[in-house]
């Protein structure tokens, strides 16, 4: 009896006997007679099988090679962004039920899945104050650019306005989805007219600085020329700042990853995407709808799948198909944990914290934080040395500075501090900053 | 509140458990002074009305939500094309190890040296499986893999000034999202009709390639389960028409070890890792969808890809490099989950996952093609297509026999696709599965066609032990309800 090799594959050597016997044939290769011989079974250039006790002490290896914020004071932000992830939303994500199940095709099988993803929905309208949400796109700035397009079908315009302050990390997504369908992208400062034929005014809030936006006005702006308003939110500043909704969005987007997700190098996110009720015909994505059975009992379906790639094929609203429901189940878990009051007061614990930290450190000779208007949890500062190098030396001290931001600002770093940051840390920043700048003796 | 019946699961939303008060977590105090707030102008004015309750309801509110859901950990889940094999759970244990979950994206590329090895490796053991070594793991999922494949094409024409290319050619039997994406890339979408083999029809092939041609895209297995097999000749009548082959790798759960798809000619391909590299599917993503091409194409590659440098990996952007798909760096988390696969695989596991994978779908096709019809009557690779028009003449249509088997506690196959097959029935069994669950399946099967005859009500009010029996979608459609509201008078807006 030889033993099998794998633990995934149950198959033994009899039992594959049996099979074959079973279907008519001698061995598998009777049944790969249409692969072209000569390509038929290749070797493979791959590393020997490991046991699950060596594999788990490669990857931990490979682990221990990065710097991990928790071991180091971190003041990253950007488009992604550290927060405390209560036990409960680890332990509910973890459960097989949600994690091993598919797209929700078979409603019956999956009211699991289809209840979560409409409180995800209800979630979403209720943060956002918008009318309607899906249940979830790739990423936030993903979400942003299908938010354009979208504009784009309603308006029957192929201009999309952005505005200068938008992460230009967000621009170059909305170029890659844009660039084959004849839209034009103009990026406009907030003086500047909109173009005549603008389908859309894209902004985000707080921007690419940090600082928040008069979204009404931006809103009103945009209205005023016919075109819509599409805006890309920080989720956790809506515990504190007002939302699209109050500001007359039509398209409201954000990155997810905020609330409950682990930063996991980038991914992956979940892409929040709300609009007014009048648009939701026109929303990409899988939307979940409340229904009812055969014996009257309310129950949730996927609806108006009629937009989407598997009915529409070329016509649809967007090719997307495999999206992030396990994600939106980690956001849904972690605002049901931190509920109505937690929303509030994470906000306002990161918004103290990093006013704090600002004041510290635009006393710092040197220093000057540059945000100017009002702003969340993130800040510029006009560093006195390249932001390269004051984080190269941030590192020694177990400190992951801010995002270097030299590319667009002159020495600008923006400085995030959320409600993990301890004012120890807080505090380590402020003098490690202060030593770096002085000069050598 | 209604009265309570036997076997009533509570189904109120959050919202409706909610009691002003109550908490689910304990927030640390603020250990700074209390800054400053801004005007009152730029503060919310409402609250968002999210819900009240303690920790524990919310535990046993999402667990009971979870037993309302089949999963792979507790059912046979044998739905074609999605390759619902097992999930390793080392692999879950591995994504969130601090040092892989807790990194964030913007450190500086020294930091994160493990992070960009193990992308690295990822890249290379993709390159290697497939004969595509220009590979990118950043597309979110299987149709942002085909759209930045479908962009690469483009760049690759434009560049040689060769812009007449605006037709992607593709089966009929293509999954949805291949002409949707391809409308995206601003491609004019051009299928072709499979031949009485469900294989592609060489000669309407010939016909239709031109010098407007920019890709032809084939599902490899084709949806039908089937090998090409006239895959050279094809791949060869697209190159000496100037245009590119593109392999939606949707199916390659059939190839690893098997054969290489750079070997057979094609130029690009797309993989769902969380389907042939066995990462969970999440009921319904996160996924990942790396893009890989030949040596020719990988200068048009997304943004980022890793480079090493000796012992040094960095993330780079190549030369003329398609540019930014999303976000950050791709799916980390599942790129770990995947890169755990494949080591655990290894060179010999490879070719071992295809190859039962193979046998347990021939299994099924030739135990069952007797009874319930067989869209092509040969060998198949890892998934087989029934076709139960008898049945359907009995009035049972596929769509019963899939409701019924739920009541056996087995996920329906993949109905009504592909869209050639009358009354599709899309088996895709999975190399993970045992003999034993093969013959319970076949056994059910068998028994749902003596239902049939004997009493097809057991079909048509199937299933019967979920939480909900058939729900009616259209009225869902038609009056859409998609958000909890604090008012009863539910009225929606069209």
């Amino acid at each position: 009896m030889t033993t099998n090799v794998s633990p995934y594959i149950p198959n033994t050597d009899a039992d594959r006997e049996l099979m074959l016997a079973a279907i008519g044939v001698n061995s598998i290769d009777d049944l790969v007679l249409d692969i072209p011989q000569a390509h038929r079974f290749p070797a493979l250039d791959l590393r020997p099988a490991l046991s699950e006790f060596d594999l788990v002490a490669e990857i931990a290896a490979l682990a221990s090679k990065n710097a991990t914020p928790g071991d180091y004071a971190c003041f990253l932000g950007a488009g992604a962004y550290r927060h405390y992830i209560p036990s409960v939303v680890k332990s509910v994500v973890a459960r097989g039920e949600f994690l091993t199940s598919y797209t929700p095709y078979q409603p019956e099988v999956a009211q699991g899945t289809l209840q979560v993803g409409f409180e995800f929905q209800s979630m979403i309208c209720e943060i956002t104050g918008m009318e309607v949400a899906n249940a979830g796109m790739y990423d936030g700035p993903t979400a942003f650019a299908e938010g354009a397009l979208m504009a784009c079908r309603i308006t029957r315009r192929q201009t999309i306005a952005v505005l200068d302050a938008v992460d230009p990390r967000n621009v170059q997504i909305l170029d890659a989805y844009a660039r084959h369908q004849g839209i034009q992208i103009t990026v406009i400062g907030h003086g500047d007219a909109l173009p005549d034929d603008a389908a859309c005014l894209m902004f985000q809030s707080p921007d690419q600085f940090g600082a928040i936006e008069d979204m009404a006005a931006l809103a009103e702006k945009a209205h005023s020329a016919g075109a819509l308003a599409v805006a890309s939110v920080n989720p956790t500043s809506l515990g504190m700042f007002r939302t699209p909704g109050e500001c007359d969005v039509d398209i409201a987007t954000a990155e997810g990853q905020a609330l409950g997700v682990p930063l996991s190098f980038g991914g992956p996110y979940v892409g929040l995407f709300a609009c007014k009720d009048a648009h939701k015909r026109q929303m990409p994505g899988r939307i979940i709808g409340r229904t009812t059975d055969t014996k009257d009992r309310v129950g949730y379906a996927l609806t108006l799948q009629t937009r989407e790639q598997h009915i529409r094929r070329e016509r649809a609203t967007s090719n997307i198909c495999t999206s992030t429901a396990l994600i939106g189940l980690l956001m849904t878990t972690y605002l049901a944990v931190i509920g109505r009051s937690g929303f509030k007061k994470v906000a306002e614990l990161c918004y103290h914290k990093a006013h704090y930290a600002s004041a510290r450190i635009d006393q710092l000779p040197g220093y000057a934080v540059k945000s100017g208007g009002p702003f969340f949890h993130e800040f510029m500062v006009e560093c006195p040395l390249p932001p390269a190098e004051i984080n190269r030396a941030l590192l020694g001290k177990k400190i992951i500075g801010g995002h270097d931001m030299s590319d667009r600002s002159l020495n600008g770093m923006l400085i995030c501090v959320t409600e993990v940051n301890t004012r120890a840390e807080i505090d380590a920043l402020v003098a490690a900053l202060g030593e770096i700048a002085r000069p050598r003796q | 509140m209604n009265a309570p019946y036997p076997g009533e699961i509570d189904r109120r939303l959050l919202n409706e458990r909610s009691v002003s008060g109550r908490i689910g977590l304990q927030l640390q105090e603020l250990d700074v002074p209390e800054q400053a707030l801004p005007e009152p102008g730029l503060l919310r004015t409402d609250e968002a009305r999210l819900p009240e309750v303690s920790q524990q309801e919310v535990v046993r509110y999402f667990t009971t939500l979870s037993t309302m859901n089949f999963s792979i950990d507790a059912n046979f889940y044998p739905l074609g094309s999605c390759t619902m094999k097992y999930n390793p759970k080392v692999n879950e244990e591995m994504a969130f190890l601090p040092g892989m979950a807790g990194i964030h994206p913007h450190q500086p590329d020294e930091t994160v040296q493990g992070a960009l090895q193990l992308i690295w490796e990822l890249q290379r053991d993709l390159g290697e499986i497939t004969g595509l070594p220009g590979v990118c793991l950043g597309p979110l999922a299987g149709a942002q893999g085909e759209y930045s494949g479908l962009m690469i094409a483009r760049a690759y024409f434009e560049e040689r000034g060769d812009i007449g290319r605006i037709v992607a050619l593709m089966p009929d039997s293509a999954h949805g999202t291949n002409p949707a994406s391809a409308s995206m890339a601003g491609l004019e979408v051009v299928t072709l009709p499979s031949d009485s083999e469900g294989n592609v029809d060489v000669e309407a092939l010939k016909a239709l390639a031109d010098e407007r041609t920019c890709v032809f895209m084939l599902t490899l297995p084709s949806t039908l389960g089937l090998f090409e097999p006239n895959i050279l000749e094809i791949t060869n009548i697209i190159h000496e028409a100037g245009g590119l082959v593109y392999a939606d790798g949707a199916n390659l759960n059939a190839l690893l070890g098997i054969v290489k798809l750079g070997d057979l000619g094609f130029d690009i391909a797309h993989s769902n890792l969380h389907k042939t590299f066995s990462t969970p599917h999440g009921g319904g993503g996160p996924g990942a969808g790396p893009v890989l091409v030949s040596e020719t194409l990988a200068p048009f590659l997304p943004t980022p890809v890793v480079s090493r440098d000796g012992h040094t990996y960095r993330l780079d952007a190549p030369d003329k490099s398609v540019g930014r798909v999303n976000g950050f760096h791709g799916s980390f988390g599942v790129l770990v989950r995947a890169y755990a696969y494949v080591r655990a695989i290894g060179a010999e596991g490879m070719r071992e996952v295809s190859e039962n994978a193979i046998i347990n779908a021939n299994y099924i096709r030739t135990a069952l093609s007797d009874e319930f019809g067989i869209a092509a009557d040969r060998a198949c690779m890892h998934e087989c297509v029934f076709s139960p028009q008898a049945q359907k003449a009995k009035g049972a249509t596929a769509l019963d026999i899939s409701k019924r088997l739920i009541d056996y506690g087995i996920h329906p196959p993949t109905m009504y696709f592909p869209l050639i097959v009358p009354e599709a029935l899309m088996v895709e069994p999975t190399e993970t599965e045992t003999k034993d669950t093969l013959d319970r399946f076949i056994a059910v099967m068998r028994q749902i066609n003596k239902e049939i005859s004997s009493d097809p009500d057991l079909l048509h009010d199937a299933p019967h032990d979920t939480p909900n029996t058939r729900l009616d979608e259209a009225s869902a459609a038609r009056k859409p309800y998609l958000r909890w509201q604090p008012e009863q008078n539910l009225t929606a807006s069209d």
